[in-house]
């Protein structure tokens, strides 16, 4: 016994070290989990409200320019608004309904492979997981977790993000991923080498995933090749959003999600 | 209080908040940002309790991990560079050390600069090995050490420079 305590205070800082090293190993491999929602509610609020009160000041530094984009967003709502007997409104579709809402981003992120934001709306405005995301130049990801007062987005600028995505053109269907190399491009995998692409062709959202509506423009063809097998095409996207000056976002909430995933499920 | 502990914990409020404030959102080069943190574990008094500081270099590299959502891959590299500390001392400064008689910001610069290249080097090896953890990108893991690493390098002995009181 005494030579058992013995050794373990002659190997102190080793066990201690070993210890504090798997600890810190299972956080890592638990990113990949989905049980840490608990754990981001506790922590979100920390860092949320650190984030949350150096944004606002820096906020006050991009006013000029974000006031430029909502002149441009309200004088396209007003074309829209003019033009509307001939036009359908873009967000209704069939009878499809969606409601939006705005939020600020307070955290940005996409210089890393698992870029996460974080927006200042949450389980208080109504936000649920899995809603999409939306500028007024394109998508930027989906929500993935959501505590009382913030929720957290998967940007596009995720390795781990994969959206429907489809060619405007020819409504040929693909899976929207990224490679974690480029901040501006991503890639729309799983296209059939059948189909005749050009660059500068339109990717827009296909609207078969629920969460975001049809016809959300992600961004324009740079270029594309063809795939180890030769039977797929992998082309890249350059974004219409640009990712690192993100400000004002919506949240697309899809009414009718429920009834299609009972439809789903049965 | 001890001067020491004062230091220490106004080392490590200002160094947290320098990373997550700035650091992590200078983006040179597109999406390079330096990790400086770690000049809290290289510069913690040589000679106190090993243990409190493997912990406290655990806690550090944990609340980085909260800010960035990077799990524990933080904790993981400020864990083991806190472990091994003594050996890299020891390689660094030779005899001095032995005798427990160095001051890091006293001793002579090419002592200096292998011994935070060092330090640096290693945190930065696993940290990446252990965010891409995919073989198949061996050459971004290796670029990003290197380039990272060499950033990380400049704007800590910067801040040393800076902020050493001779």
């Amino acid at each position: 016994m005494q030579q058992l305590l013995n050794f373990f205070l002659k190997f102190r800082t080793s066990i201690l070290f070993l210890i504090l090293f798997n600890i810190s190993l299972a956080l890592t491999v638990s990113v990949h989990d989905y049980h840490k929602s608990k754990l981001f509610n506790l922590t979100s609020t920390v860092t949320g409200s650190i984030h949350d009160f150096f944004s606002d000041i820096s906020n006050y530094f991009n006013l000029k320019n974000e006031n430029r984009i909502l002149l441009l967003e309200n004088n396209r709502l007003k074309e829209l608004e003019f033009n509307i007997n001939k036009t359908e409104s873009k967000l209704s579709q069939g009878n499809e309904k969606y409601e939006l809402t705005t939020a600020s981003l307070i955290k940005n992120s996409y210089s890393l492979t698992k870029n996460y934001l974080i927006i200042n709306k949450g389980s208080d405005n109504y936000i649920n997981e899995d809603l999409g995301v939306i500028t007024s130049n394109g998508i930027v990801g989906v929500i993935d977790k959501v505590s009382n007062k913030y929720s957290r987005v998967i940007s596009v600028l995720n390795t781990k993000s994969k959206i429907n995505a489809k060619l405007k053109k020819s409504n040929h269907f693909g899976t929207l991923e990224w490679n974690g190399n480029n901040s501006n491009i991503v890639q729309l995998l799983d296209i059939q080498d059948l189909v005749e692409l050009k660059i500068g062709d339109t990717i827009v959202t296909s609207g078969y995933s629920s969460i975001f509506p049809k016809n959300i423009p992600i961004g324009s063809i740079k270029s594309f090749k063809l795939n180890d097998t030769k039977d797929l095409f992998i082309i890249d996207v350059k974004l219409f959003n640009d990712m690192t000056s993100l400000e004002h976002v919506h949240i697309i909430e899809n009414l009718n999600i429920k009834e299609i995933e009972k439809l789903n499920n049965e | 209080m001890n001067s020491s502990l004062t230091i220490n914990i106004i080392r490590f409020v200002t160094l947290i908040l320098l990373q997550t404030l700035i650091c992590n959102n200078l983006n040179f080069f597109g999406s390079l940002n330096p990790f400086v943190y770690v000049l809290f574990i290289i510069l913690y008094p040589i000679g106190s309790n090993r243990m409190n500081f493997i912990f406290i270099s655990f806690l550090i590299g944990l609340v980085i991990d909260l800010f960035l959502d990077t799990g524990g891959a933080h904790g993981t590299a400020s864990v083991c560079i806190a472990y091994i500390r003594p050996l890299i001392l020891k390689f660094s400064f030779g005899a001095a050390y032995e005798y427990q008689v160095i001051k890091i910001n006293e001793s002579e610069l090419p002592q200096r600069l292998s011994y935070f290249s060092i330090m640096i080097l290693l945190h930065h090896f696993i940290l990446f090995t252990l965010i891409y953890f995919d073989l198949s990108r061996l050459s971004t893991i290796i670029y990003h050490i290197f380039v990272v690493g060499v950033f990380t390098f400049i704007v800590t002995m910067l801040l040393n420079t800076l902020f050493s009181k001779n």
